[in-house]
């Protein structure tokens, strides 16, 4: 086997906005810091498109940031093992690396949330990320019609990064009703006042653009792909023909490698004390792994685990008053924008639930818990190990996947060897 | 609830679940009851693989009574217990095994099994993916893979046709020696007979069970359709098999329905912790690149432990747990409790009903264990 030993005071899972901050922060602080990011890109989610080169304000300063340091990264490299104390395995492009650290920042993001409804694996539906990173990564969406739909401020990010290059928004439909709307709306001047340029500068790019609340799909049709989805506001139902949907209820956290660490989770958001210090000593986790908040969040909270894991807690401290403010947003956000009842029973009998092993809804239907239904559906088991309808069986039936086992993400036998 | 059966079956592993059919089938009224889901237990944690083995006569009387009896439902069985009949192919490395080779062939064959010798090109035509250097093998055309919690709930549901109740998240406390279960709540169940299917926990509730975990780790791949075609075993399996005491790993391979394989295995007698641990994952997955390399670039999406429910004979124990005739234990079968589940649910309930058995039942009787009773064996 091919393998690499490395030593390092700090290593960072990912190399989103959270770990570039956090890697700055310790970097700075005379500390050794690897970071270790599965895809291609520096920059997360968020900044994937300006990778090699940024143009926003935001990741032109992180970027440079980050390379005028010392910190070291690596990518194309999945961490999936936690195989000794103080020590992480992840797998590259040729061979594996093993790194050993004196203190760990968790950084992994979050993933979109998708919520079964008939049709819904239809070719031409995806999640509202997925398309928009296929049209960031120049897809041709130009003269197309496409529905966004789901919940969260990310439909409008979606939708105008869409409508800029030249796709035809025929609707955005957003799940939660228009009180929560603008109660979440208004708290923004004050928690975070940044996403009111934003939003300002998104809605300058969506005018005459329909934009609905308490509207949802309900059905998705097509022969070979997807002609029309079947939308709803609750007493009316009403069909819009279009080429793509563009689909997501949400982002939730990666936590499998917290999960994985024994790291203490509550309400799905890794459970953290003011230095971004996890319940084990020595791991920190920081951005949307501690709560949905969005790019501001992720640099205080990764600047404060890179400060405290760098033994500043001086400089630390002073960041936990924008932090605090930051958590009520993320607070706010998942108020504003939590999930209708409605959306858990959209999926019909045939509704395929999970992907990889093709169980339907009505298979899991058969089942009172997690473990039979798991046992005999095979849901869950197959390449993805529930990370895409983990989420859906648990926003429907309640059921939660707690069972880590290494390897985190699949890899090939050699580098478990 | 009515609180009288027939038989009260506990555990609703395959084994429980095979005797849950055979007894309703044969006109009993059953209830059966786990303390998890059902197939939870090793059940859902094993390969599958029936496979006929002839460590000991009595040990292929019964693998292969039973194999025969999964042949004959094979055709009822619901596409999710994903059975195939592929075959086995006993894989030697040297000429030392091939020896064995033949022995085997012989023994087979004359007991009427289909089997055939691989000389090297022959197994690699069969499994090209295997190395180049092994001296060949031997191709037992019967054995057959299969999904077991699939097949326990399929059994369950057979017997639920048949008027049997099943329980499940219902632990039982206590076994109690006039034929009765008792809850941790009070609540009593009675029955004529109490069948103690708890597998690796059957000692819980049998002074002469003497039952030990043996654990073992397993690796499942993604789909690679066409990759494999039987289910392969070293030979080197059987030393691994038998060396009573220490950590040890064989390769075993299997083809899932599915396309993805399941890639096996460890033996380790004295853990209790039921965590994927490095070094022996490390060691079986050498282990299969010695026999597979080709393996080395296939992907892993998971890998998880399970625990054998072993006997120091390797042999399972079926039959009356004391003189009562009350309390009847089938627990105890190491790695062949799906291979033998069936043949055990037979021979059990043959010896409940008083009935004559197909196979002899005397090899497998409890009181092998019993004190005074060891240097019989
Ligand atoms: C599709 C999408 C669109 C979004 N749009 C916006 C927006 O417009 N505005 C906004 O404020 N927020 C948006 N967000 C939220 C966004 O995730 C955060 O604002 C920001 O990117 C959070 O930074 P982070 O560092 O916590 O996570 P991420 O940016 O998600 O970074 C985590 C990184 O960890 C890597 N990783 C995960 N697991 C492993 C592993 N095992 N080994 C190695 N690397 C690993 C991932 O590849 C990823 O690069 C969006 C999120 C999504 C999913
Ligand atoms: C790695 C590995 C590979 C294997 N491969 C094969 C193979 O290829 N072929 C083969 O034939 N065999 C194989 N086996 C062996 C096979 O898995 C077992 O022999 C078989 O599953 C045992 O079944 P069981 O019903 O006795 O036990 P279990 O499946 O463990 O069932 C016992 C049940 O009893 C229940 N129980 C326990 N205590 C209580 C209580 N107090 N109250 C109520 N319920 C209780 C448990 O919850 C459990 O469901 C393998 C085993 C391992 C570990």
């Amino acid at each position: 086997m091919n393998e690499k030993l490395l030593e390092f005071d700090i290593a960072i899972v990912g190399a989103g906005p959270a770990s570039i901050a956090a890697a700055c922060a310790a970097s700075e602080n005379g500390k050794t810091v690897v970071m270790l990011e599965t895809s291609p890109w520096f920059g997360g989610q968020l900044w994937r498109s300006e990778f090699p080169r940024a143009k926003t304000r935001q990741a032109i300063k992180w970027f440079t940031h980050l390379s005028e340091t010392s910190a070291k990264a690596f990518l194309n490299t999945t961490v999936i093992d936690a195989p000794a104390e103080n020590t992480l395995l992840a797998e590259t492009s040729d061979g594996n690396l093993r790194v050993k650290y004196d203190k760990l920042i968790l950084a992994t993001g979050t993933r979109e949330i998708f919520l079964p409804f008939p049709g819904w694996t239809l070719p031409n539906v995806y999640g509202a990320g997925a398309m928009q990173a296929l049209a960031k990564a120049d897809w041709p969406v130009e003269g197309k019609r496409i529905a966004v739909a789901g919940s969260g401020p990310l439909l409008f990010a979606v939708a105008a990064n869409l409508r800029i290059r030249g796709a035809t928004i025929v609707l955005t439909a957003e799940q939660t009703d228009l009180m929560s709307f603008l109660k979440f709306g208004m708290k923004l001047p004050l928690l975070a006042p940044s996403k009111i340029l934003q939003a300002i500068k998104y809605q300058s790019r969506l005018i005459g653009v329909t934009y609905k609340t308490s509207c949802w799909p309900v059905e998705a049709y097509g022969s070979e792909q997807l002609e029309s989805v079947m939308f709803t506001n609750g007493k009316r139902n009403w069909k819009v023909d279009c080429d793509y949907l563009a689909c997501a209820f949400g982002l939730t956290a990666n936590l499998e490698l917290p999960r994985l660490l024994g790291c203490k989770i509550n309400h799905d958001a890794v459970f953290v004390d003011d230095f971004q210090q996890t319940s084990l000593k020595g791991v920190y986790c920081a951005g949307e792994l501690t709560g949905i908040g969005g790019i501001d969040s992720a640099l205080t909270e990764g600047q404060i685990a890179g400060l405290a894991a760098a033994g500043k807690m001086k400089q630390a401290k002073k960041l936990r008053r924008t932090r605090r403010r930051y958590n009520k947003f993320e607070k706010a956000m998942a108020k504003g924008f939590a999930l209708r009842r409605e959306l858990l029973k959209l999926a019909d009998d045939e509704t395929i639930i999970c992907r990889c092993e093709d169980v339907t809804a009505g298979q899991l239907r058969e089942f009172d818990d997690w473990k039979s239904a798991k046992l005999q559906t095979r849901c869950g088991m197959g390449p993805c190990q529930g990370r895409i309808c983990g989420c859906a069986v648990k926003e429907m039936f309640g059921w939660e996947n707690l069972s880590i086992r290494p390897p985190v993400y699949p890899a090939k036998m050699k580098n478990l060897e | 609830m009515r609180q009288s059966y027939d038989v009260i079956i506990v555990g609703a592993g395959i084994i429980g679940a095979s005797c849950a059919a055979e007894c309703a089938a044969s006109g009993l009224s059953v209830l059966v009851l786990d303390k998890g889901p059902i197939g939870g237990g090793v059940t859902g944690t094993c390969m599958g693989h029936i496979v006929i083995l002839d460590d000991s006569e009595a040990q292929f009387a019964l693998t292969r009574y039973s194999q025969r009896l999964w042949n004959e439902l094979a055709t009822k069985l619901p596409e999710q217990a994903e059975y195939v009949r592929c075959g086995t192919i006993w894989v030697a490395a040297d000429q030392e095994e091939m020896q064995e080779v033949h022995r085997k062939y012989k023994s087979y064959t004359e007991n009427g099994l289909e089997a055939e010798i691989l000389d090297n090109k022959a197994l690699l035509k069969a499994e090209p993916h295997l190395a180049a250097d092994l001296a060949g093998g031997l191709l037992v055309k019967q054995d057959s893979v299969i999904y077991p919690p699939a097949a326990a709930y399929y059994l369950l549901k057979q017997s639920h046709k048949n008027g049997a109740v099943v329980r499940s998240a219902s632990e039982v406390k206590a076994i109690l020696p006039e034929g009765a279960v008792g809850f941790s709540c009070g609540t009593i169940i009675t029955g004529s007979v109490v069948i103690n299917a708890c597998g690796c926990q059957a000692p819980e509730f049998s002074k002469m069970a003497p039952i030990k975990k043996r654990k073992g780790h397993l690796a499942i791949t993604e789909r690679r359709d066409g990759f494999l075609n039987h289910q392969i075993i070293e030979l080197g399996y059987l030393k691994s098999a038998h060396a009573a005491a220490g950590d040890s790993v064989a390769f075993n391979i299997q083809p899932r329905k599915t396309g993805q394989m399941l890639v096996g295995s460890s033996r380790q007698n004295d853990s209790d912790d039921p965590s994927v641990q490095h070094h022996i994952l490390s060691k079986m997955i050498k282990r299969a690149f010695k026999y597979m390399p080709d393996l080395r670039d296939v992907q892993v999406t998971r890998t998880w432990t399970g625990f054998r429910p072993a006997t120091d004979d390797k042999l399972p124990l079926i039959g009356p747990d004391g003189d009562s005739g009350k309390i009847w234990i089938a627990a105890g079968h190491e790695g062949l409790g799906i291979t033998c589940a069936l043949g055990t649910a037979k021979l059990l309930c043959d010896m409940i009903m008083n009935r004559p058995s197909e196979i002899d039942t005397k090899p497998y009787c409890p009181s092998r264990f019993a004190k005074g009773n060891t240097e019989d064996v």
